[in-house]
């Protein structure tokens, strides 16, 4: 089995063009821009009376999603279809023994559909890189999200949805809350948010949700939430899943919403302008309280809109990369 | 069978032995170097002129997978392999299927090394029935049926009143136990080492006291018990510094490295090449200095292969869901030679670390060139490229980093007992 | 500056066509039709005329981006601008505006998507120039001039102030 020697080479075509969509690493500033002006535009689309563009007819799409989420699935869906692609989804469950084999198998089966492209969400980290490797070439992969390692559409739309509020990511200060040690959503955010370039990311939680060695992403660790979202432009929260608390990672989530829940007294130490955004869906009064989440500052519902923008962006764009990189070789 | 070997350099570090030499071999021993005695007369000789002349390599944990499923290799496949790495004596690791818990298993596993007529098989016994870590196995039974050691690898054993118990019951019989230093809930669900790699990549860690937290307890246990004891396959530079303080005070203990925890680290999971993932997990850049430097100061006293042969579809998964472990018999000695010409390792050192270092762990009359010695030895070109693939490799496993690279560093020649086991026809 | 012995000037171009347009509106009794320009040099066209015929017709800017048949082989334009139609189309009398109309793609896609906005009453096809290369059933209603090109030439529209034709020789530049 071989592998590309930097996880760069395995998302880009020769020419730098995008061709898999599998993590925000190895992805230059400029690549991430295109992403965000390519959405724009789709955005734009989304808000007129014609919602659908012919632009990837006559190529299919398949959600794999090995791990359940009807809500990310729906939005890849919705983002295919108005691109004109035919849709099928797949949803497998994997037994825990024969996880290899059985990803093995659903790949050989899959690639005899003839594909264009695979939505890929998968609990192990790493998942969508494999496939990358594995599948025959001209297949482009989209990570909708792999054990702890990365969500990038899921970061890139809320990289949308900083711009479209603050304009610019030059000069931001960034706070994500919660917990990160679990959270690919977060990971991705952190690199994406380094890449384009703001000015400073801040993590906040207990160190138990905290990942070792994680300053080396250059962060900003914060044990303290009115410390770390001080002056802040953008406060993260991030969703806690409640078997955290089984895992003697935390003591309980009364204790947690007092010390990290993202309540108006708290808010209140980030800048005036900030915005509050969350990946959803929300667990009200464990991380964030309902007053915030439905409050003026709160753009999480903007957040979801933008996701069909961005998942349509990211499409379009690895299937242009493919279908360029076949026309060369053909 | 008289037996030649002519012109070679011959490095024994258990001589301290570096020179340009003949060697005869006589009866499957080492008879002289240097000049033939009077009347011998060589029925073969080897033409060794340009070639390095040592004892037989000794790998202190490999797996030969034989009982068990064939398709991770077989006794043939992985001791041809370890001949073609240069190995004469491989202990094979008790985790077969069954595992080496009774005397019949031992003799089984005996039986077939003696029929392929390939490396020396040394079989290590389970140190806990079925290795469950339970129950002590039949320690002294195993011991009669000739294993060289006892261990648990790194299976976990229930409590430390039992761990105690199977240290004190060795002791009865002068047995040497290995140890795989591993606390099982600081390691559980870990595939890599914890530390910003694995933080980005989203892998759960295993933190470095997953080591160091058992190896202390054991080697308290240790003094208390006053077992022999030899620790393998360490990765961190804090274990190095427990083993140099335990020696200094005097405790009996030794320990070895695996050759992929001395040229790899932590950084190669960038791409989530599942080659990479091992057990331990490949460490810091700081980990694998302190290894190479406790090999130099000889705190470590042997380098292993750590050889665990995997099937394809083994490796076919996302990181975290293939087996752990590396095919490396084949390999080792390129890599080996790589630190050496990097200026980590001398030759006497690189040479020591595989042949009297191992064999003075094992208490074995084995790795050294001295005359009466069995005559075990492992003929090879430093500068020799060679290219690792399905037509070269003979072990069953595919599994390495190395795949299809060209490597410097061929074996041309091993001889077991005074028999040309292992000839390289170019 | 004069490209080619016979091309006109932009603006005579404009002039000639906002007249001829104006009347044909009339003549067919439409009062208020909406002009769509297709990005970026057709919407230029399309202002020019407004403002030369002196009407306050609705102006709308159409991309094709998302419709042209030729994204497997060039793939998408990152600086896809939206289109923006100021109002429903259906039932309306519509005046496709473009600079240069050559094989007819380009109004091939634009007609797609504004039938994906709605069925239209009549649309008619206006352009500055007609390089007379057609691949396509397509003929313009007006047209400000009909030229010959060598092969390997190109006219590229510069503007919006003023608005230049530029000669572009495609295999100097290497065929893209």
């Amino acid at each position: 089995m071989s592998y590309p020697a930097n996880p760069r080479d395995i998302q880009l075509t020769a020419e730098g063009q995008l061709k898999h969509f599998l993590s925000i690493s190895g992805l230059p500033k400029s690549l991430l821009t295109e992403i965000l002006d390519t959405a724009e535009s789709f955005a734009n689309m989304g808000e007129q009376s014609v919602k659908k563009v012919p632009l990837l007819r006559g190529k299919t799409l398949v959600n794999l999603f090995f791990e359940n989420s009807t809500r990310t699935r729906a939005t890849f869906e919705l983002a295919a279809k108005r691109l004109s692609a035919d849709v099928l989804n797949l949803d497998i469950k994997t037994s825990s023994t024969a996880k290899g084999e059985t990803l093995m198998d659903t790949l050989q089966n899959m690639e005899a559909m003839h594909a264009d492209l695979f939505v890929v969400r998968h609990a192990d980290s790493g998942a969508a890189h494999f496939i990358a490797s594995q599948v025959t070439p001209q297949v482009a992969i989209i990570n909708a999200g792999d054990g702890r390692h990365a969500h990038p559409t899921q970061a890139m739309l809320d990289m949308f949805t900083i711009r479209r509020h603050k304009g610019d990511f030059a000069g931001l200060k960034v706070a994500i809350v919660g917990d990160i040690l679990h959270s690919r959503v977060a990971r991705s955010q952190i690199r994406a948010l380094t890449t384009l370039g703001v000015e400073e990311v801040r993590l906040v939680a207990p160190n138990t949700l905290l990942p070792a060695g994680v300053e080396d992403l250059g962060v900003q660790l914060y044990t303290r939430m009115e410390e770390g979202i001080r002056d802040v432009d953008v406060v993260i929260m991030l969703r806690l899943q409640k078997e955290r608390m089984s895992g003697a990672l935390l003591p309980s989530e009364s204790e947690y919403y007092r010390l990290y829940g993202l309540t108006n007294d708290k808010l209140a130490y980030a800048h005036p302008d900030a915005i509050v955004m969350h990946p959803g869906p929300i667990n009200r009064g464990v991380e964030i309280e309902s007053a915030v989440a439905d409050g003026p500052r709160s753009v999480i519902l903007q957040q979801v809109g933008y996701g069909i923008a961005i998942r349509m962006a990211v499409m379009s764009m690895a299937v242009s990369g493919q279908m360029q990189e076949r026309s060369q070789i053909s | 069978m008289k037996l030649s070997i002519l012109g070679g350099r011959v490095l024994d570090p258990a001589q301290n032995l570096d020179q340009i030499l003949d060697v005869h071999l006589d009866q499957g021993s080492i008879l002289a170097l240097g000049e033939a005695p009077a009347g011998f007369q060589a029925e073969q000789t080897l033409d060794a002129k340009g070639l390095l002349v040592t004892p037989g390599f000794i790998d202190l944990s490999c797996h030969l997978r034989e009982p068990g499923p064939s398709y991770k290799g077989n006794i043939l496949s992985e001791t041809r392999a370890a001949l073609a790495g240069g190995f004469t004596s491989v202990c094979a690791r008790p985790d077969t299927q069954p595992p080496v818990d009774t005397p019949a298993v031992v003799r089984v596993v005996r039986e077939r090394a003696e029929a392929v007529a390939q490396a020396r098989v040394l079989p290590l016994g389970a140190l806990t029935q079925g290795l469950e870590g339970q129950l002590l196995s039949n320690m002294a039974g195993l011991q009669a049926a000739g294993c060289v050691a006892l261990t648990n690898l790194r299976l976990p054993i229930q409590d430390t009143l039992v761990l105690r118990r199977c240290m004190e019951y060795a002791s009865t019989h002068d047995l040497l136990l290995i140890f795989y230093p591993e606390d099982f809930s600081l390691a559980a669900g870990g595939c890599a080492h914890e530390g910003a790699m694995a933080s980005q990549l989203g892998l759960q860690g295993i933190p470095e006291t997953a080591e160091t937290l058992a190896l202390a307890q054991q080697l308290l246990l240790i003094e208390q018990t006053g077992i022999r004891a030899h620790f393998s396959q360490l990765s961190t530079a804090r274990s190095v510094e427990l083993i140099a303080a335990a020696r200094k005070r005097g405790l009996p203990v030794t320990a070895d490295v695996a050759i992929s925890h001395l040229i790899y680290t932590d950084r190669e999971l960038e791409d989530f090449d599942s080659n990479f993932h091992l057990q331990p997990p490949l460490r810091s850049e700081k980990d694998r200095l302190a290894l190479l430097q406790g090999l130099v100061d000889g705190h470590l006293s042997a380098v292993t292969s750590g050889h665990l042969p995997h099937e394809r579809a083994a490796k076919m998964a996302p990181f975290s869901a293939s087996e752990p472990g590396i095919s490396s018999l084949e390999s080792l000695l390129p890599w080996m030679l790589q630190l050496v010409n990097a200026g980590y390792l001398s030759e006497q050192q690189f040479v020591a670390s595989l042949t009297s270092g191992p064999a003075g762990i094992l208490s074995q009359k084995l790795g050294s060139l001295e005359p009466g010695q069995p005559a075990d030895l492992t003929l090879f070109d430093p500068q020799q490229s060679w290219t690792l693939n399905a037509s070269s490799c003979y072990s069953a496993g595919y599994n390495t980093p190395s795949w299809g690279q060209t490597l410097q560093g061929r074996v041309l020649a091993t001889l077991v007992a005074g028999e040309v086991r292992y000839r390289l026809d170019l | 500056m004069s490209l080619t012995p016979e091309l006109l000037q932009p603006s005579v171009l404009l002039d000639r066509l906002a007249t001829a347009l104006k009347s044909r509106m009339a003549e067919q009794g439409i009062e208020e039709p909406l002009l769509v320009g297709i990005y970026t040099g057709g919407y230029w066209v399309a202002e020019a005329l407004r403002k030369r015929m002196q009407v306050n017709w609705p102006l709308g800017g159409l991309d094709t981006s998302f419709y042209r048949d030729d994204f497997s082989e060039k793939g998408l334009n990152p600086g896809v601008k939206s289109s923006n139609l100021p109002l429903a189309t259906k039932d309306r009398h519509l005046i496709l505006v473009d600079d240069v109309l050559m094989s007819g793609r380009t109004i091939r896609a634009a007609m797609n998507e504004l039938f994906d906005y709605g069925r239209p009453a009549s649309i008619t096809l206006v352009t500055l120039l007609d390089l007379q290369r057609r691949e396509l059933p397509i003929q313009p209603d007006l047209c400000g001039q009909a030229i010959d090109l060598a092969t390997g030439q190109r006219i590229k529209l510069s503007g919006p102030d003023p608005l230049e034709f530029n000669l572009i020789n495609l295999k100097e530049e290497g065929q893209a």
